[in-house]
């Protein structure tokens, strides 16, 4: 975590809750001045996300080109059987019986035999249809999920920081979950009803044009219906969308504090807050539940209506002869068809909207530059690489501090295969100059150089082969401990891992637990305590063999054997390579070749240990004094 | 991996009957769902009359060309359309409650639960698992009771009635409807059984894909540093290919289940055409009863079609119940006594192990093996031992976060598992080396477990800790919202406000997990200020690997190989034991020499 400087611009986003009989207020979240709202809601500035959501689909579309338009004519041929259907049934009625009457039992057969044989046809057509439309979803949504995890990993720091991983999560597991729900609920069912509605619109209106009048005048009270309860869903839909995020945090760091909350007896508040959070969500679905049985009823009424009104005029027209029989009953039965795929929108429109929302917010986070641009030409590092990076007059500012340079002008040459160590408070530009030279950020102006090659140019996976960054934060992953060192390359041999854990001072705690190498670290790493995950950390910086090394605190947890074990171990490895060492103990700095006392991104002071410490007055004589006498 | 998915006999398939145990949660609703399904139930029949008064449309105005019964008769299809209507409105309105209602109470009771469940539990799964149980599972049973649960039972009792009104208008169509309809019903079933051991399957896949996910987004420096991305987006890649496989898998069933379900009453309806149309050749059927029978058909299609996907729906339902009483059934194993005893009051804040052993579930190695240390009312005592001696471990016993597997702990001479939890707790504070902050205010942080304290008592605890500065200068002080949603604090401030959050019950015993590693020698000295004054009046216990911080103690304890090897001062342990001199004195020789 950083410390970002305190946001005095912008009004609170949420007012503070007035205590009013609720059981847990609102107020416990506290306020800030931007609020989740935007992430959460498909707002009306949402119209360019719109359209970049649309951009999105078109894009993942594209490879299956071919397949949809496949699939488009096996939905649409489909639609035309079911249609067909109820005209044979008119033709069996109206030519088929008189015929058989007077002894042609030919055009009845046919017209049974044609009945059935669209009913399969439409069956089939169907299946073919669910299998191929189910495979290009799940092909686009692979190819999504995939896009959005590598855009997420190359994204830079800031960003993560400022996004947060509970968001990024989000995006990835229940929004693809939203998309995955309309592939399986009812994309076909979506377009089937729509291509069914308008195909039997046109069928009444060739049928008999006086009932389809009865018909189209029943769309008016429609139309306007349909119009309210979009509005009134949408509204709900955004309060759902809200509370679930809101309940989806509360969960989430209840969990991962569980300890927290069983030392300082929170469950039963933290029970409260769930129950509010999780009752304005309950009040928010089922609003959306009594505005769809308004719209549903209503729309069944009409539809009755229309029903009742074209049976009585058609009654009266197959009395005067003005219509046959069995084109009544043709029409009574595509009136049921019609309004019942009416009754299926409404349901999948939940879906869709969610779906909608959630594809919006996918193509923000892959619309998000990367910081740092892969070269289009990229120059490769000599082999084997020195290590001799240069700072050239390298100037930077965060983006989101855009005014607030955090270096102005630096310059700086490490030799290959110097140990140099970073000191200064916090805020001095330490971790910025460790970022830079792991290109995580490009310098505002400037460049930074390794070898002689601006890592502008330098392909990634060239670069990390030639650089390794270590922060005090060791995260481990899911896996086995030599899964997790292996990290440094992956494919190494057994005895690699175990020798940088033995290099490192790791092996033997390693060795010590249940299953040795192959104990399970469990859920981060939970069962390690985190001095012995910064030793996993170190293990794989070993392993990964680079020629140059950013330590950014990363012994701050180890115990004092410990950490003279890896310094011992880092004189080692650091020996003929190059190394940027930040540590506030001066005992991992002493193990530096040089050392540099930064101040609001100057050097204040650069030189070998012993030359600053007898340097009287200098900051890092005044540390080294503070050191020591934190030590008696 | 995580627990279910490594678990050696996973539930593999849940049958509809387990659905039975959501039956406590529907019982407060019984009334208002038993209407609402007796309404839909009622719809669905009022719907099949208004075909048979079709029927007589068709056989008498029309067939005769005299149009005086023809209003009655419409009026009549009317009346019926028009109830029919109320009625789904009805249905709809009653369950809106219910359903959600359900829903949030199972929420809230897994929610409970999952607070009570260990801390040995919570490290074995990821919260992502537990995450997809409270929200996407439960999601799937609200449908279940609003939906798919309803009309399932409402759809097979409308079919069979609806063939009962065939049999009486025909018994021979209804013959030819019920031929067609039988093995319809046991091929459903079939396809239905496969089609939910592919959504257990599914669900269990998009729950690795999450622990993936996750990986991604909280391990991002260390992919970054090492360039490992590629690796991880492999990884991510395959399992996303194997929950495609699946859903594909499912996708091909239920495209299965289409076919039948359609193809069967189309053939239905084509076979009553047939024996009709041959009926009123003969003379023995009115066409009347035909275009009824049809009529009363196709009112039977959208039944037959659906339980395709409802009996889906259902098992997608009793999928997401199994793994929502999966983790339900898991009791709590550190709970209240049956018999719980009082601390005395004044608590004295004496805190004694003895013989304490531990080991962690399913590990051979015991961490603790016999460990015996008082510490005195009053009393700072600092913990050391080398890296992964088992500090953090033996720190957790003393407020119940962990149980002893042997031995005990006491307070004040009541062993911790006499007490109640709440009342061990409130004597008990801690604060552990990751400070969790959640997305709250700073004053909802402090207090955490004791809401309403008065803002005096929130800041006096901040003064104590030395945060009162920096929380004063936030921008809506005690309201501002910190933690991931909120604004970011840096180490040193996480670490201050985790000591204000410990000392604000001003409870008698403390126990502290190392609070100053992790933090710079700026910060350290801030905190190490702070931590002074916090351990002034109290017992604690203070797991620590700094010098600077066991010269806070009184005493210091050292663990090493399970036990305590060494108790005394700070100096007289330099002084006289070698191995506490190695771990705690200086680490470079040649500053030493310098010096």
């Amino acid at each position: 975590m950083t410390t970002s400087e305190p946001r005095t611009t912008g009004t609170a986003g949420t007012a503070r809750a007035t205590d009013t009989g609720e059981d847990v207020a609102d107020t416990w979240r506290g306020l800030a001045a931007e609020d989740d709202e935007a992430d959460v809601l498909p707002t009306r500035a949402g119209l360019a996300l719109q359209r970049r959501a649309r951009a999105l689909v078109a894009d993942l579309a594209r490879p299956h080109r071919r397949a949809l338009v496949v699939a488009a004519v096996l939905l649409v041929v489909e639609n035309v059987a079911m249609l067909a259907g109820p005209l044979l049934i008119a033709t069996a009625i109206d030519v088929g019986v008189p015929a058989a009457l007077a002894g042609r039992p030919g055009p009845l057969a046919w017209s049974i035999v044609g009945y059935a044989g669209v009913g399969l046809a439409a069956a089939l057509l169907r299946a073919g249809f669910l299998v191929l439309s189910g495979r290009i979803g799940q092909d686009a949504l692979l190819d999504l999920r995939g896009r959005v995890l590598t855009h997420g990993q190359r994204l830079p720091l800031d960003f993560h920081e400022s996004y947060t991983s509970g968001r990024l999560i989000s995006r990835l597991t229940s929004d693809m979950d939203s998309l995955n729900d309309l592939l399986e609920k009812g994309l076909e069912g979506l377009l089937g009803a729509l291509l069914s509605i308008g195909g039997i619109a046109v069928l009444l209106v060739w049928l008999d044009p006086v009932l389809a009048a009865v018909v189209i005048g029943g769309f008016v009270p429609l139309v306007v219906l349909t119009r309210w309860f979009q509005r009134r869903s949408r509204a709900s839909y955004r309060r759902t969308r809200t509370s679930v995020a809101r309940l989806i945090v509360h969960f989430v760091e209840s969990m991962n504090g569980i300890r927290a909350v069983q030392a300082f007896r929170r469950e039963r508040r933290s029970e409260q807050i769930m129950r509010g959070l999780g009752g304005a969500y309950r009040d928010a679905n089922a609003e959306a539940f009594v505005a769809a049985a308004w719209y549903l009823g209503t729309l069944r009424a009409v539809g009755n209506l229309t029903l009742a009104a074209v049976l009585l005029l058609g009654a009266v027209r197959v009395a005067d002869g003005a219509l046959a029989l069995g084109s009544l009953t043709a029409f009574l039965l595509y009136l049921r068809r019609f309004y019942d795929p009416l009754d299926q929108l409404a349901q999948f429109f939940n879906s869709y909207q969610s779906a909608a929302a959630a594809l919006e917010k996918i193509a923000s986070v892959l619309d998000t530059p990367i910081g740092v641009p892969e070269p289009a030409a990229p120059v490769a590092l000599p082999r084997p690489t020195r290590g001799a990076l240069e700072f050239d007059h390298v100037v930077f500012a965060y983006r989101r501090a855009a005014d607030r340079t955090v270096l102005p002008e630096f310059d700086l040459s490490i030799p290959a295969g110097q140990t140099l160590a970073l000191v200064g408070a916090t805020g001095a530009g330490k971790s910025t100059l460790a970022k830079l030279a792991a290109r995580y950020y490009d310098p505002t102006g400037g460049a930074v150089r390794l070898d002689g090659v601006d890592l502008r140019d330098v392909a990634d996976a060239d670069l990390r082969r030639a650089m390794v960054m270590v922060t005090q934060e060791a995260f481990l992953f899911s896996g086995t401990v030599a899964d997790n060192i292996a990290m440094g390359r992956p494919g190494a041999s057994r005895e690699e891992v175990v020798a940088a854990a033995d290099l490192v001072g790791a092996r033997a705690f390693v060795e010590a637990l249940p299953e040795g190498f192959d104990t399970d670290v469990r859920k981060r790493g939970g069962r390690l305590s985190a001095g012995q995950r910064q030793l996993v950390s170190l293990a794989r910086v070993v392993l990964a063999d680079p020629a140059v090394v950013l330590l950014d605190e990363a012994t701050s947890s180890l115990d004092i054997p410990s950490e003279r074990a890896v310094q011992a171990a880092l004189e080692t490895v650091l020996a003929d390579r190059t190394a940027l060492i930040i540590a506030h103990r001066l005992s991992t700095v002493l193990i530096a070749d040089r050392v540099l006392v930064l101040e609001d991104g100057r050097v204040v002071q650069d030189g070998s240990p012993d030359e600053l410490l007898t340097v009287e007055g200098g900051e890092f004589a005044a540390l080294h004094t503070a050191w020591r006498d934190a030590l008696t | 991996m995580s627990a279910p998915t490594s678990d050696p006999d996973p539930p593999r398939r849940a049958t509809l009957g387990s659905l039975r145990r959501l039956a406590p949660y529907a019982a407060p609703h019984r009334v208002r769902l038993i209407v609402g399904g007796l309404a839909a139930l009622l719809a669905s029949l009022v719907g099949l009359g208004a075909p048979l008064l079709i029927g007589a449309v068709v056989d008498g105005p029309i067939a005769r060309g005299e149009l005086g019964s023809l209003p009655w008769l419409v009026l009549g299809v009317l009346a019926l359309g028009l109830v029919e209507a109320v009625l789904i409105t009805l249905r709809r309105l009653l369950v809106a409650h219910p359903a959600n209602a359900i829903e949030a109470a199972m929420r809230d009771d897994l929610f409970a639960h999952l607070q009570r469940l260990p801390v040995a539990f919570h490290d074995r799964w990821a919260s992502g698992q537990l995450l997809s149980r409270a929200t996407t599972d439960l999601t799937t049973i609200r449908w279940l009771f609003a939906f798919s649960g309803l009309f399932l039972v409402i759809n097979v009792i409308t079919l069979v009635v609806g063939i009962g009104v065939l049999a009486w208008l025909s018994p021979l169509l209804g013959a030819v409807v019920a031929a067609v309809g039988l093995p319809l019903a046991g091929l459903t079933l079939a396809l239905e059984r496969r089609y939910s051991t592919q959504a257990r399957t599914a669900q269990d896949r998009a729950g690795d894909l999450a622990t993936v996910v996750e990986e991604s987004a909280l391990g991002i420096r260390v992919l970054k540093a090492l360039g490992r991305s590629r690796e991880l987006i492999a990884r991510f890649l395959a399992d996303a290919r194997r929950l495609r496989g699946t859903e594909l898998a499912k996708v091909r069933i239920m495209a299965a289940l289409w076919l039948l379900l359609i193809t069967l009453p189309e053939l239905a309806i084509a076979a009553v055409v047939a024996v009709g149309t041959a009926g009123v050749a003969a003379g023995s059927l009115t066409l009347g009863t035909v275009v009824a029978a049809i009529t009363v058909l196709t009112y039977l299609i959208w039944p037959v079609a659906s339980i395709g996907w409802l009996l889906a729906e259902a098992s997608n339902a009793a999928t997401a119940n199994a793994r929502y009483w999966e983790v339900r059934d898991i009791p709590p194993s550190i709970v209240d006594p049956p018999h719980p005893r009082e601390l005395p009051t004044p608590v004295r804040g004496e805190v004694a192990l003895r013989g304490v052993r531990f080991a962690y579930e399913g590990a051979e190695h015991e961490v603790l093996r016999g460990v015996d240390l008082t510490i005195r009312p009053g009393e700072t005592m600092a913990l050391v031992g080398a890296t992964g001696s088992g500090k953090t471990t033996l720190t957790a016993l003393v407020a119940r976060l962990q149980d002893v597997t042997a031995g005990s702990v006491t307070v004040d001479g009541v062993d911790v598992r006499d007490l109640r939890l709440a009342g061990l707790r409130t004597a008990v504070a801690s604060a552990f080396e990751d400070p969790v902050l959640i997305s709250a205010s700073v004053r909802e942080n402090v207090t955490l477990g004791s809401p309403g304290l008065p803002d005096d008592a929130v800041w006096e605890a901040l003064r104590v800790a030395s945060a009162d500065g920096f929380v004063a200068g936030l921008p809506w002080g005690l309201d501002t919202r910190i933690g991931e949603q909120g604004m970011s604090l840096s180490g040193g401030q996480r670490q201050r406000l985790a000591l204000a959050r410990a000392v604000v019950g001003r409870p008698p015993v403390l126990v502290l997990d190392d609070p100053l590693s992790a933090l710079d020698v700026h910060t350290e000295a801030e905190v190490e200020a702070a931590l002074r004054r916090v351990l002034g009046g109290v017992t604690a216990l203070v797991a620590a690997h700094r010098p600077s911080t066991v010269q806070l103690a009184d005493r210091v304890a050292m663990l090493a190989g399970g036990r305590i090897v060494a108790v005394g001062t700070h100096h007289h342990l330099l002084a006289t034991e070698p191995a506490y001199r190695a771990l705690l004195s200086t680490p470079d020789e040649r500053t030493q020499v310098q010096a």
